[in-house]
C-alpha cells in the first residue's frame, strides 16, 4: 500500500472459523503496521471478536494465516500471542470478580506500579488495591483492562469495544492513549460502534461482513457512509433524526422524583417523566446515574427524598416491587442481566415465570409469539440460540432489551441500552423506543453516547456531581451543547 | 489486501459436533457406559445378566434386571433432591437422614394409629425439614452445604430422642409399603408404580414449567433473575420443601424394601445420590442437570456395585474403590461433553 517502508507488526489473511455449524469467519483478513491504528469494523455478529480471539491465541482458527514482525507465526496461546507482543483487551471484561484488583494483577503477571499509573493516567481516580472487582463500576474495569494491557508494553494492542461502557470524559483519555501508543511506533487494532472515536482516533479501517473481509479504507472525513455501506450490504441514511415534534406534557407524571438522594454520591434529584415521553439522562462516568436507576428499578433504597409513580409515592424494596409497579430495568452491565449457558428464549421469557403465580405450565404458545416479536423487532442473530453466551456481544445485548419488549413494557428505565450494537440496529432501536413511548410508555434512557440523546430523546436531564442541573430540550441540543451541560458548565441556573 | 479464495473447513468438527451433541444429550453415552458396563459384569460372571448363555432359562434374567431397577429406584429419588438443588448451585445433604427419619417415624407410629396417618406424618417431617433448610438458604442465605448438613445432624439427633420415647410401641410396616417395596408384576418391581410417574413429573417440573425454569435461572445468574422480578427466597423455600417432600418419600419406599426400620436405614443412599446427579450431566456449579441422566447414573451406580460385591473384597477396599470409580467416572464424562 502507500507507505510501504513502515515495518509491518501483523498480517492475517485467509482466517476461517466455525463454531459446529455457525461460520463466524470464512475469509478474514487484516494488517496493522508501526504507527497505526486500524479500525476493525462490522456489524453485529460479522466476526470481529472472534478475530481478535483468534489473533491472541484465545481461540484456534480452522485455516488461514498469521504472519508476525513478517515471519508465520502460530499462535497457540494466550500466553504464547503476548510473548509475541499481542496484547488484547476484550469485549467482555475479563477480572476475576471474587478476587480484589492485587490478586487480579497478580494472576495475569501484571506490574502493578505501571498499570496503577495507567489507571490515573485513563482519569480514573481512587482505586485501591484492595477493592474487590465485583464491586468496581463497569467503566472503571474496562479501565483496569486497559491499563494492564498498556502495562505488558504490547506491540499490536487489540481493543474490542473497549469504550462501549464508557461516558464521553473516559473515552477522551482512552483515545488520547491509545494515539500516543501508536505515536511511538506500536500498532493498534480497534473496534467501536462509535464513529466519532473512529474517524478521532483510526488511519485505516478493515471492514468485515458476515465473517469476510470486504475491504480496506483510508479514514478521511465523509468516509463514514462507505463503511457502513460496506458493513452492511446496503446504504442508510446517518443522518435522519428519529425523534418526534416537541411534546407538551400534561397530566400526571409516570415518574415524579423529588430530591432523590443516594449516600454518598446523589445529593439531590428532581425530575418528571411523563407517559409518552422519552426523557435523556446525560452525565459524565460516576456522577450518580447508576444510583439513581438502582433505586428507580428497587435495587436499593434512596437515602433522602422521595419519588411518585402515576401520583402514588412508592418505595421499592426488591426489583419485583419495582416490575409490579411497572418500571422495568434494562442495567447497563449486560453480565447482570443474562443467564449465560440457557437459550435466547429462555432469557426472554424468564419475566413471564417470576411471579409466584405463574410457577406452573409454561404457556409455551403465548410465549412463542411474544419472544419471536422481541427477537424480530430487534433482529437478534439467532445462529447460536443454545446458549446465550455463545452470541457475539451486541446480540447478548438485544437480548437484555427483547425481555422487556416481550414482556410488554409501561415504564422503561434504559441504562445505556445500546452498548456494543451496531449503527444499523441502533437505528432501529431509536424509533422502537420511541414507537413504545407513542402507544404510552415512559422511557428513562441513560446513554454513555451523548450522539444519541438528539436522536432517541425529546427532553433530557443532565445530572452532575449527584444533582439535576439542567433540563435541555434533547431535539435542539447538538454536541457541544451536551458536552458542556454533562461538564457541569451551566450548573448556574439550575434546574427547578 | 489480497482476496483469497474460500477454503473449507478443516477436518477436526466432526469430532467437535460429537461432543457437542454428547454434552447436549447427556443421556445417550451414559446409557452406552451402563450397557458397557452390564457387559462387564457379564464377564466376570457369566450368566448373571444372560441366563441362556450360562444354559438357564430364559434370553436375559428378568430377575436380575427387575433387581437392579428394584434398588436404583430409591438411589433415584434422592439423586432427584440433589438434581433439583443443584440446578440452584446448592444441594441436599439432609437427604438420606430426612428418609431415614421418614421411614422410622413411619414404622414406629404405624402401630398407634394406623397406616394412612403415618403415611402423612412421615411424609409431613420431610417437609417441615425442607421449610427449614429453604428458610435457612433462601432467607439467611447460608450455604446450602452448611445449612443441609446442620438440618441433617439435628434431624439425626431428634431421631435419637424420639427413638427413646416409642421404644415399647414396636414397628410395623404398612402392606402397601411392603407390595410398593418388594412385590413384582411380571418381573419387574412394583416401585416402578410410583417411580415412573415421579420421573415423569419431576422432569416436567424441569422442563415445562415456570418452576422450573427458575431454578435454572437461579443456578446461572440469580441477579438476572432478581432483575426479572423473580423472589428467591419463595423458589428455595419451595424447593427445599420439595426435596424435604421427596426424600421422605424414598425413605417410605425404602422401608417397604428393607422392611427393618433403623436409625441409619437410607443414610448410605446419601453420597451415591450426589454421585448419580453428577454423573448424569448435572453440574454443581448450577444451571445445568437432567434427571433422566440421573436415573441413569443410579443405575451405574448400582452395577458397579454389584460388581464389587461380587469381586468379594473386603468392605472398606469397596468403599474406597467405589468413590475412586465414581471420580474415574465423573472426571471422564466431563472430558467427552466438555461440561462441569
Ligand atoms: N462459542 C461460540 N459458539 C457458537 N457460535 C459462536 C461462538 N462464538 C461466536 N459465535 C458466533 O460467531 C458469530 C460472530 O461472533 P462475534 O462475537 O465474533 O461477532 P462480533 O463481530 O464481535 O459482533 P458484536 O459487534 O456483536 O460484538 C456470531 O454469529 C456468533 O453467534
Ligand atoms: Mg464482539
Amino acid at each position: 500500500m502507500d507507505e510501504v517502508q513502515r515495518e509491518s507488526l501483523l498480517d492475517a489473511s485467509g482466517i476461517a472459523k466455525s463454531f459446529g455449524a455457525v461460520k463466524a469467519l470464512s475469509d478474514a483478513s487484516l494488517h496493522v503496521a508501526r504507527g497505526e491504528v486500524v479500525a476493525l469494523m462490522g456489524a453485529n455478529g460479522a466476526g470481529k471478536s472472534t478475530f481478535v480471539k483468534i489473533l491472541t491465541g484465545a481461540l484456534r482458527p480452522d485455516s488461514g494465516k498469521v504472519l508476525i514482525r513478517g515471519t508465520e507465526a502460530r499462535v497457540g496461546s494466550p500466553a504464547q500471542a503476548r510473548r509475541s507482543g499481542l496484547v488484547p483487551v476484550y469485549q467482555e471484561p475479563s477480572l476475576i470478580p471474587d478476587l480484589d484488583v492485587a490478586d487480579n494483577l497478580r494472576l495475569g503477571d501484571t506490574p502493578v506500579d505501571p498499570c496503577l499509573n495507567w489507571v490515573n493516567d485513563l482519569g480514573v481516580d481512587g482505586l485501591r488495591l484492595d477493592h474487590m472487582i465485583a464491586d468496581l463500576p463497569l467503566a472503571t474495569l474496562r479501565i483496569l483492562d486497559l491499563a494492564r494491557a498498556l502495562a505488558a508494553e504490547p506491540d499490536v494492542l487489540l481493543l474490542d469495544e473497549m469504550t462501549a461502557a464508557l461516558p464521553t470524559d473516559l473515552v477522551e483519555n482512552v483515545l488520547r492513549v491509545v494515539r500516543a501508543q501508536a505515536d511511538e511506533g506500536r500498532g493498534v487494532i480497534y473496534i467501536s460502534h462509535r464513529f466519532t472515536e473512529i474517524s478521532e482516533l483510526c488511519d485505516s479501517a478493515t471492514v468485515l461482513r458476515d465473517g469476510r473481509s470486504v475491504g480496506d479504507l483510508k479514514i478521511e472525513p465523509g468516509v463514514e457512509n462507505r463503511v457502513v455501506e460496506m458493513m452492511l450490504g446496503a446504504k442508510i441514511d446517518l443522518g435522519a433524526r428519529e425523534t418526534g415534534t416537541a411534546r407538551t406534557n400534561e397530566g400526571i407524571p409516570r415518574i415524579r422524583a423529588r430530591g432523590l438522594a443516594v449516600a454518598p454520591k446523589v445529593t439531590d434529584v428532581s425530575f418528571d417523566l411523563y407517559p409518552g415521553e422519552v426523557l435523556g439522562v446525560v452525565a459524565l462516568e460516576g456522577q450518580g446515574q447508576d444510583e439513581v436507576f438502582d433505586v428507580l428499578a428497587g435495587f436499593r433504597k434512596p437515602t433522602g427524598g422521595a419519588f411518585e409513580v402515576d401520583g402514588a409515592p412508592v418505595s421499592f424494596g426488591h426489583p419485583a416491587d419495582a416490575i409490579a409497579a411497572g418500571l422495568t430495568f434494562v442495567p447497563g452491565d449486560r453480565a447482570e442481566a443474562l443467564l449465560r449457558e440457557r437459550s435466547v428464549h429462555e432469557n426472554i421469557a424468564l419475566p413471564f415465570s417470576a411471579r409466584a403465580g405463574s410457577w406452573g405450565p409454561l404457556k409455551t404458545r403465548h410465549e412463542r409469539e411474544r419472544v419471536g416479536h422481541a427477537i424480530d423487532k430487534l433482529q437478534i442473530d439467532t445462529r447460536a440460540k443454545g446458549e446465550v453466551q455463545r452470541l457475539s456481544g451486541g446480540n447478548q445485548q438485544k437480548v437484555t432489551i427483547g425481555r422487556w419488549l416481550a414482556h410488554g413494557v409501561e415504564t422503561l428505565l434504559l441504562f445505556d441500552p445500546t452498548r456494543g450494537i451496531d449503527v444499523r440496529t441502533k437505528r432501529q432501536i431509536y424509533p422502537l423506543v420511541r414507537e413504545l413511548a407513542d402507544q404510552g410508555a415512559a422511557v428513562l434512557f441513560y446513554t454513555s453516547e451523548l450522539e444519541e440523546v438528539p436522536l432517541a430523546c425529546d427532553r433530557a436531564v443532565v445530572i452532575f456531581n449527584g444533582r439535576v442541573v439542567d433540563v435541555i430540550d434533547a431535539a435542539e441540543a447538538d454536541e457541544e451543547t451536551l458536552m458542556r451541560a454533562a461538564y457541569g458548565l451551566t450548573e448556574d441556573k439550575a434546574a427547578s | 489486501m489480497s482476496i483469497h479464495p474460500e477454503q473449507t473447513a478443516a477436518s477436526d468438527p466432526r469430532l467437535v459436533r460429537f461432543g457437542r451433541y454428547l454434552a447436549d444429550n447427556p443421556v445417550i453415552p451414559l446409557i452406552a457406559f451402563l450397557f458397557f458396563l452390564i457387559s462387564l459384569l457379564e464377564v466376570m460372571r457369566p450368566g448373571i445378566v444372560l441366563p441362556f448363555l450360562g444354559g438357564r432359562e430364559g434370553i436375559i434374567s428378568t430377575f436380575w434386571v427387575g433387581n437392579l431397577i428394584k434398588f436404583a429406584i430409591p438411589l433415584a429419588m434422592i439423586a432427584a433432591c440433589q438434581v433439583l438443588t443443584m440446578l440452584t448451585a446448592g444441594i441436599d445433604l439432609s437427604a438420606g437422614i430426612v428418609a431415614t427419619c421418614s421411614a422410622f417415624v413411619c414404622a414406629t407410629l404405624m402401630p398407634l394409629i394406623g397406616p394412612v396417618p403415618a403415611v402423612l406424618i412421615a411424609m409431613a417431617v420431610g417437609v417441615v425439614v425442607g421449610l427449614v433448610n429453604g428458610f435457612g438458604v433462601g432467607v439467611v442465605r447460608v450455604h446450602p452445604l452448611i445449612m443441609t448438613l446442620g438440618t441433617g445432624l439435628i434431624a439425626t439427633g431428634c431421631l435419637q430422642v424420639y427413638q427413646r420415647f416409642v421404644i415399647a410401641t414396636g414397628t410395623e410396616i404398612p402392606a402397601f409399603l411392603e407390595w410398593l417395596g418388594t412385590g413384582r408384576t411380571f418381573a419387574m418391581p412394583n416401585g416402578l408404580f410410583l417411580f415412573i410417574p415421579f420421573a415423569i413429573f419431576i422432569i416436567w417440573l424441569m422442563r415445562a414449567t415456570g418452576f422450573g425454569r427458575l431454578l435454572f435461572a437461579l443456578g446461572s445468574n440469580e441477579h438476572a433473575a432478581k432483575l426479572s422480578g423473580v423472589r428467591s427466597w419463595q423458589v428455595f423455600l419451595a424447593l427445599y420443601a420439595l426435596s424435604g417432600l421427596i426424600a421422605s418419600v424414598a425413605g417410605l419406599l425404602y422401608l417397604g424394601m428393607i422392611r427393618a426400620p433403623s436409625l441409619s436405614l437410607a443414610n448410605p443412599l446419601m453420597l451415591p445420590s450426589v454421585a448419580a446427579a453428577v454423573i448424569g450431566g448435572t453440574s454443581i456449579f448450577g444451571g445445568r442437570g437432567s434427571f433422566a441422566g440421573a436415573i441413569v447414573g443410579a443405575l451405574i451406580l448400582r452395577v458397579i456395585d454389584t460388581m464389587l460385591t461380587l469381586l468379594q473384597m473386603p468392605e472398606g477396599a469397596r468403599i474406597a474403590l467405589f468413590g475412586l470409580i465414581i471420580l474415574l467416572v465423573t472426571a471422564l464424562y466431563v472430558r467427552i461433553t466438555g461440561t462441569r
